[in-house]
């Protein structure tokens, strides 16, 4: 990482905490919801970043985790605010508020799905990767629309935000230092991943699949590892989600969730490691200042993505901080 | 059930496997052809159908609406190439995905911005609006019918296209190898064009004959364009014929799995959780026959690695 981008990373950290903390004090608590949402969406990006840029692969289906994380903090909302256990046999589990354990538990459940995902998809490579992806996406969309038990089309409304002990999660600012809190979490925990002898082998595979192999190691393994963490990153940045909104729906799975998460990596730069915190922040100010011009705005957003396809290939932070040289 | 459910069900998962196959034979010709990823190819479809429909309403007749959505998908399809997909064959399959993922965005807002949120109507026309008795006392729509036979048409002079005519030739050439045509004196970027509005044709084609049956909308294009990926994933990318084979397969089991389902799951439940859990599992159907196929090929039932 260069001078210019650590310099660039600090000040986005500085900036991302320092305007809720304004606007917390200039009684601006709708800023906050918004800063919240950065901070979220930047959680789902920091985790698919892990697959696309350090592992090169390309899923179209993140939002399969993200609505796993999401629905896995809903059903255990309802079965606490309705008093009826989870299951009753072999053990008896109760539904929960208690955000620690309702993270535990997303965290848990999306790792798994992305485990056996990954352990199918990463069979292929390449488009089908992209589309098997999508697909498995695609499935657990159409379950919960066709799933009654827990709402199906309506979705599933969570009547009080979920508890941390000594914090009252309703007051906007409190809320939004737990979803920062996390956020450092996984930026720190996926820069020691970089670090690793584990993320170097990773980004060995995705170069130069042939000298990995060479060298005896089996990429297969490393992504399928990647992919599960990556999965549960975004799980986690779900269930923090769904507690922002008191709410989850089938739309979180949608593939269009998975293309926006995407959008964020690209938008700030695939695989640099604030590049998911920069790509949601721009997404979401684009979304407040254009949305107030036009309703019309996903047209100016579809402009836009495509110049940045075209034209400035390393996002945000490769813009403003320069071309990643030790990059081949 | 009745036998004769089963054979209209047959008949309808025929229809919708043909329409799948006129929208796969251009994701996959695309995609074998050019090594690229059109998540676009959805909003060609729906231009096909908006075309059409506001021709029908405008001029009454239904074939000057079908010429209508031929020639509109077409174009666009060639507008799109020129400015935006020619500079993405030589990019990786993440800057293809992105950059046709915003094109649905400017397709969709553009279509809504031109022709307002609600939905368009395209009626059937009215010499095919009635049933046609088939043996053994079975009524079926006659527009849907029509339906399955220009499908199974058009999948045919496009086999007789590829394997036949001297464009055809190159287009296989093209999927073989890129630099070799080029240096035998054949223009690949008219050829590209060429094939993504034939691509782009027949998704308009098909987007036109489903309108008539559902309503013309925004957003209609991504629900078929999932099931197209799924069928060309099925069939194998780049093979014709493995889109064919993938569209009847997709088209069958989706169909006949949402009736069938229920009923067997019926055989030892009760009735509610029976058509609750025969209707989650239909609806995720294709893409467990989906996970199926590439479990034990893993670039599907025609595709070369």
């Amino acid at each position: 990482m260069g001078r210019r981008e650590i310099i660039l990373n600090t000040a986005l950290a500085l900036g991302l905490l320092a305007v809720p903390l304004w606007a917390h004090f200039a009684d601006q608590p709708y800023i906050i919801t918004l800063t919240t949402r950065v901070a979220i969406l930047a959680l789902a990006g920091v985790g698919l970043n892990l697959a696309l840029g350090l592992g090169g692969l390309v899923s179209l289906g993140h939002a399969m985790f993200f609505g796993i994380g999401g629905y896995a903090v809903g059903i255990l909302a309802s079965h606490a605010q309705s008093y009826m256990p989870l299951m009753e046999w072999p053990l008896t589990i109760e539904g929960t508020q208690f955000m620690p354990l309702t993270w535990i538990v997303a965290v848990i459940a999306s790792g798994i799905v992305a485990l056996v995902a990954g352990a199918l998809s990463l069979r292929t490579s390449g488009v089908y990767f992209i589309m098997i992806t999508l697909a498995f996406g695609q499935m657990f969309y159409y379950f919960t629309i066709s799933w009654p038990a827990y709402g199906g089309e309506d979705g599933l409304s969570i009547y009080v935000r979920g508890q941390f002990p000594g914090l009252n999660t309703l007051v906007p600012i409190q809320f939004f230092l737990i979803t920062y809190a996390l956020l450092g979490l996984a930026l720190f925990m996926v820069a020691r991943i970089t670090r690793s002898g584990f993320g170097l082998a990773l980004n060995a595979a995705r170069q130069n699949e042939t000298r990995v192999r060479a060298v005896g190691i089996e990429p297969y393994r490393l992504r399928l590892a990647a992919f599960a963490v990556s999965g549960a990153i975004t799980g986690l940045s779900g269930a923090l989600f769904a507690d922002l909104n008191r709410f989850v729906s089938p739309a979180m799975f949608s593939w269009q969730t998975s293309g926006e998460i995407m959008v964020f990596v690209i938008l700030g730069g695939v695989a640099r490691l604030f590049g998911p915190v920069a790509g949601a922040a721009l997404f979401i100010l684009l979304e407040e200042v254009l949305g107030g011009v036009s309703d019309y705005w996903h047209i100016y957003l579809g402009f836009l993505l495509l110049l940045v396809v075209l034209f400035a290939r390393g996002g945000l932070i490769g813009l403003l901080a320069g071309e990643e040289k030790s990059d081949g | 059930m009745s036998l004769i459910l089963l054979f209209e069900q047959i008949l309808n998962g025929l229809q919708s496997g043909v329409m799948l196959f006129l929208m796969s034979a251009g994701l996959t010709l695309i995609f074998g052809v050019m090594g690229l990823i059109n998540l676009a190819h959805g909003s060609l479809y729906m231009v096909g159908a908006f075309a059409a429909a506001s021709v029908a309403a405008a001029t009454g007749s239904f074939t000057l609406a079908l010429i209508a959505a031929l020639a509109a998908s077409a174009i666009a399809g060639v507008l799109v190439e020129v400015i935006v997909i020619r500079r993405l064959y030589a990019r990786d399959h993440l800057d293809q995905v992105l950059a046709t993922f915003a094109l649905i965005l400017i397709f969709s807002e553009g279509t809504r911005w031109a022709f307002g949120s609600f939905p368009l109507y395209l009626d059937v026309p009215a010499a095919l609006s009635g049933p046609v008795h088939l043996p053994g006392g079975i009524a079926y729509p006659a527009y849907r019918l029509a339906i399955i036979g220009i499908g199974f048409a058009v999948a045919a002079a496009l086999f007789l296209l590829i394997a036949k005519t001297r464009i055809g030739m190159r287009i296989r050439a093209g999927e073989s190898d890129r630099e070799m045509i080029g240096a035998l004196g054949v223009n690949i970027s008219v050829l590209y064009t060429a094939v993504f509005a034939l691509g782009a044709a027949l998704a308009g084609f098909a987007g036109a004959l489903v309108g008539a049956i559902q309503s013309v909308q925004v957003g209609m294009g991504e629900p078929v364009l999932i099931l197209a990926f799924v069928t060309i994933v099925i069939g194998g990318i780049g093979s014709i014929r493995g889109a064919l084979v993938g569209a009847l397969l997709v088209g069958l089991t989706d169909t006949l799995g949402r009736v069938l389902l229920p009923l067997a799951f019926g055989v030892f439940m009760d009735p509610s959780s029976a058509t609750s859990i025969g209707g989650a599992l239909s609806s995720m159907s294709i893409y467990i026959l989906m996970a199926g196929v590439l479990l034990f090929k893993p670039t599907g039932l025609y595709g070369s690695a």
